[in-house]
C-alpha cells in the first residue's frame, strides 16, 4: 500500500507536468490547427533557462523560473510572429514543417552552446517530507502546488478576462471572432505566448528531479500529443485529466509491470484511439 | 503526358555524367559523398510520394531507413546472409511494416497522420535501442559486409558500389516516374487535391494511401539497406527523427513534387555540408532556419524555382 501511495504521488507530480505541457499543445492547436512540433523546445528552452540563471547568476530558484518565464514567452511569441503568422491561409503541412524546423534550430543550438551532456540542475528544495508512510522531497510538493495554481491561473485567465474568452472564441470559430472584432492576430501571439510560459514552467519545476538534455522535449511532446489526442485536440479539461492519467499509468506499469512496459503506453493508447475513434474519445461536439 | 524530346537529352546528359563521375574524379572521397547522397536521396523518393503526390506527411520515414538498414545489416552481419537476399528481405519487410502501420495511420489525415508515423519514428528507435541482443543497442552492429559478387562482377570496390547504388537509384526515380505518370500516379494526385471529389469521382481513396504509404515505406527501406551495406555499420542515428528531418529538408530544398527535386536537394546539401564540415557543430541551427525560410518563400523548392525561370523565359522569348 505504501508502494502505491508512494508511486500515486510521483505519478502526480509527473502528471503535472505532463498536464502544463499538453495544455500549452492543446491552446495553439485550438487558435492555430497545427500541431506545434516545436512545443517540446520550448519546455528544453525553459529547463536550460532555470539551469543557467541558478548555476550561471546564481540567482534563486524562484527568480530563474520567473525569468525563464519571461524568457519563453518572447520565444513563444516570435515564434508565430516570426513564422506561423507567415504561413496562414497555405496548407496546414507547411506550417507543421516549419515547426520541425524551429524544433530541430532550437535542440541544435542547444547542442552548441551546452553540448549534448545531461546537466542536473540543483534545487534548494531537497528535504524530504513523510506522510503516512510515503516520503516526498519538496520539490516534488513544490511540482505538484505550483502546477495547480498556474491551472487555476489558466482557467482564470480563459474564462473571466476579455484576452482569454478571445482565445476562446477563435478557438470555436476563428472567421467569427474575427466578424465580431478581435484582432485575430494578435490573440494568436498571445496563445503562443502563453503556450511558452506552460512549458517554462513545465521544463523548470521537473528540471531539478530529471536532467536536462537538448533534445529532453522530444519524448515528452510525443507524450503530449497522445494527451492532448486523447482528450480532444483543444479542450483544456481533457489535457489536463489525460496529463494526469497517463502520467499515473505510466508510473503504476513501471512500478508493478516493467519500465519499458511503462515507455510503451503512449504508444500503446494512441493507436487504440486511432483504430477505436480517430477523432480523439473526448472531442468536444461543435 | 509525353515525353519531350528536350527532356529526354537532358535525363539521358544527366544520366551519362553520373556515369562518369567517379571515372573523372579521381577522389574517393567525394565519390563515397555522393553514393551516400544517392543512398539517401531513395529514401526521399519515398517521403516525396507520400508528402508530394498524395499531400501526407509521413514522420515515419528515418524509422523505416532504419527498418531496412537493420534487417539487412542483422542478417548479413550476423547471420551471413547474402545481400541478394538480405536486401530483397529488407524492403519486403519495409514494405510489410508500412502496410501494417498503414492500416492504423491512414485512418487519419492530416496534422494526426504527422503526429502518428512521428510517433511510429520515435517507437521503432526505442525498440532498436532497447533490443540489444539483437541490434546492439546504442552502440550498432559494425561489419556488414559489402555484397557479394554476382559472376563476373565484384563489388568491393568503390566504384563497383558506386555503380550499383546508381543502378538502384536510377530504378527508383523509374519506378516513381511511371507510377505518377500513370493513372495510379493522377489518382494520388487527385486524392490530394480533393479526397472528398476524389471518392465522388470513385477514387478508392483509401486503398489510393496504402499504396502510396506501402510504396514509401519501401524506398526507405531500400535506401536504408544500401546506406547499411555502404557504411558497414548500422547505429540508432540512421532511424531517428534526425534522420526524417534531414530528408525533410532536402526535400523541401529540391523541391516537393518534382521528380528532380529530392535527388537535386540531396546532391546540393549533403555536398554543401561537406564542404562546410568545419562548422558541422552548427548544421542543425543553421539548417533549422534554412527549411522554415524554405517553406515560407520558397514552397516548391529549387525545382519549383527553376520552372518559375523557365516560364518566364519562354513568355519574354513568346
Amino acid at each position: 500500500m505504501t508502494l502505491f501511495l508512494q508511486q500515486f504521488v510521483n505519478g502526480i507530480a509527473l502528471g503535472s507536468v505532463y498536464s502544463l505541457v499538453a495544455l500549452g499543445l492543446t491552446l495553439v492547436y485550438g487558435v492555430l490547427k497545427v500541431p506545434n512540433f516545436a512545443h517540446g523546445a520550448l519546455y528544453m528552452a525553459g529547463a536550460y533557462v532555470t539551469y543557467v540563471m541558478l548555476t550561471s547568476f546564481g540567482a534563486s530558484y524562484m527568480v530563474a523560473m520567473a525569468v525563464s518565464i519571461a524568457v519563453l514567452a518572447v520565444l513563444g511569441g516570435s515564434m508565430e510572429w516570426l513564422v506561423f503568422r507567415r504561413l496562414e491561409g497555405k496548407s496546414p503541412v507547411h506550417a507543421m514543417i516549419a515547426a520541425l524546423g524551429m524544433l530541430f534550430f532550437m535542440e541544435g543550438t542547444a547542442d552548441v552552446i551546452w553540448g549534448p551532456t545531461f546537466r542536473q540542475v540543483p534545487s534548494p528544495f531537497n528535504d524530504v517530507v513523510t506522510l503516512l508512510g510515503v516520503s516526498i522531497t519538496e520539490q516534488r510538493i513544490l511540482v505538484i502546488v505550483a502546477a495547480v495554481a498556474v491551472m487555476v491561473g489558466l482557467y482564470l485567465l480563459l474564462k473571466r478576462t476579455l484576452v482569454g474568452m478571445s482565445i476562446e472564441a477563435m478557438a470555436q470559430d476563428r472567421e467569427g471572432a474575427l466578424l465580431v472584432g478581435i484582432d485575430t492576430r494578435r490573440v494568436a501571439l498571445l496563445t503562443f505566448a502563453i503556450s511558452g510560459v506552460l512549458a517554462a514552467a513545465a521544463g523548470s519545476l521537473i528540471a531539478p528531479l530529471l536532467l536536462v538534455f537538448p533534445n529532453m522535449g522530444e519524448l515528452i511532446i510525443l507524450k503530449a500529443f497522445v494527451i492532448v489526442i486523447l482528450g480532444g485536440m483543444g479542450s483544456v479539461p481533457g489535457a489536463i485529466l489525460g496529463g494526469y492519467l497517463l502520467a499515473l499509468a505510466e508510473t503504476m506499469a513501471g512500478t508493478y509491470v516493467s519500465f519499458a512496459f511503462s515507455e510503451l503506453i503512449a504508444f500503446a493508447l494512441l493507436v487504440l484511439v486511432l483504430v477505436v475513434r480517430p477523432t480523439g474519445l473526448f472531442e468536444k461536439g461543435v | 503526358m509525353e515525353f519531350p524530346r528536350a527532356r529526354g537529352v537532358g535525363v539521358s546528359l544527366l544520366l551519362l555524367t553520373a556515369i562518369v563521375f567517379p571515372l573523372i574524379v579521381d577522389n574517393p572521397y567525394l565519390v563515397s559523398v555522393v553514393v551516400t547522397a544517392y543512398v539517401t536521396a531513395i529514401a526521399v523518393y519515398g517521403l516525396d510520394v507520400m508528402l508530394g503526390y498524395t499531400g501526407q506527411l509521413s514522420l515515419a520515414q528515418g524509422g523505416f531507413f532504419g527498418v531496412g538498414g537493420y534487417t539487412a545489416g542483422i542478417l548479413m552481419a550476423s547471420y551471413d546472409v547474402s545481400f541478394w537476399i538480405a536486401l530483397p528481405v529488407a524492403v519486403a519487410m519495409t514494405s510489410a511494416l508500412g502496410y501494417l502501420i498503414g492500416l492504423a495511420a491512414l485512418r487519419t489525415r492530416g496534422d494526426y497522420f504527422a503526429i502518428f508515423t512521428l510517433a511510429v519514428g520515435v517507437m521503432i528507435v526505442i525498440i532498436i535501442e532497447r533490443w540489444e541482443d539483437v541490434t546492439g543497442g546504442t552502440d550498432g552492429l559494425i561489419g556488414v559486409p559489402a555484397p557479394s559478387g554476382v559472376g563476373p562482377l565484384q563489388f568491393d570496390s568503390l566504384t563497383a558500389q558506386y555503380y550499383l547504388i546508381l543502378f538502384f537509384l536510377v530504378v527508383t526515380i523509374y519506378v516513381v516516374w511511371s507510377l505518377m505518370d500513370s493513372l495510379v500516379g493522377r489518382t494520388f494526385v487527385a486524392v490530394r487535391n480533393s479526397e472528398e471529389l476524389a471518392r465522388a469521382v470513385g477514387i478508392d481513396a483509401g486503398r489510393t494511401h496504402q499504396l502510396a504509404f506501402v510504396l514509401s515505406a519501401a524506398l526507405a527501406g531500400l535506401g536504408g539497406v544500401l546506406y547499411a551495406v555502404f557504411l558497414g555499420y548500422i547505429g540508432p542515428a540512421m532511424g531517428g527523427v534526425q534522420m526524417t528531418f534531414m530528408m525533410l529538408v532536402y526535400l523541401m530544398i529540391g523541391g516537393v513534387a518534382s521528380l528532380a527535386g529530392p535527388l537535386l536537394g540531396t546532391l546540393l546539401v549533403t555536398g554543401l555540408m561537406q564542404v562546410l564540415q568545419a562548422f558541422a557543430e552548427y548544421q542543425m541551427m543553421a539548417l533549422g532556419p534554412i527549411l522554415v525560410v524554405v517553406i515560407i518563400f520558397f514552397p516548391h523548392g529549387l525545382a519549383g524555382l527553376a520552372g518559375h525561370a523557365k516560364r518566364l523565359f519562354q513568355r519574354r522569348g513568346g
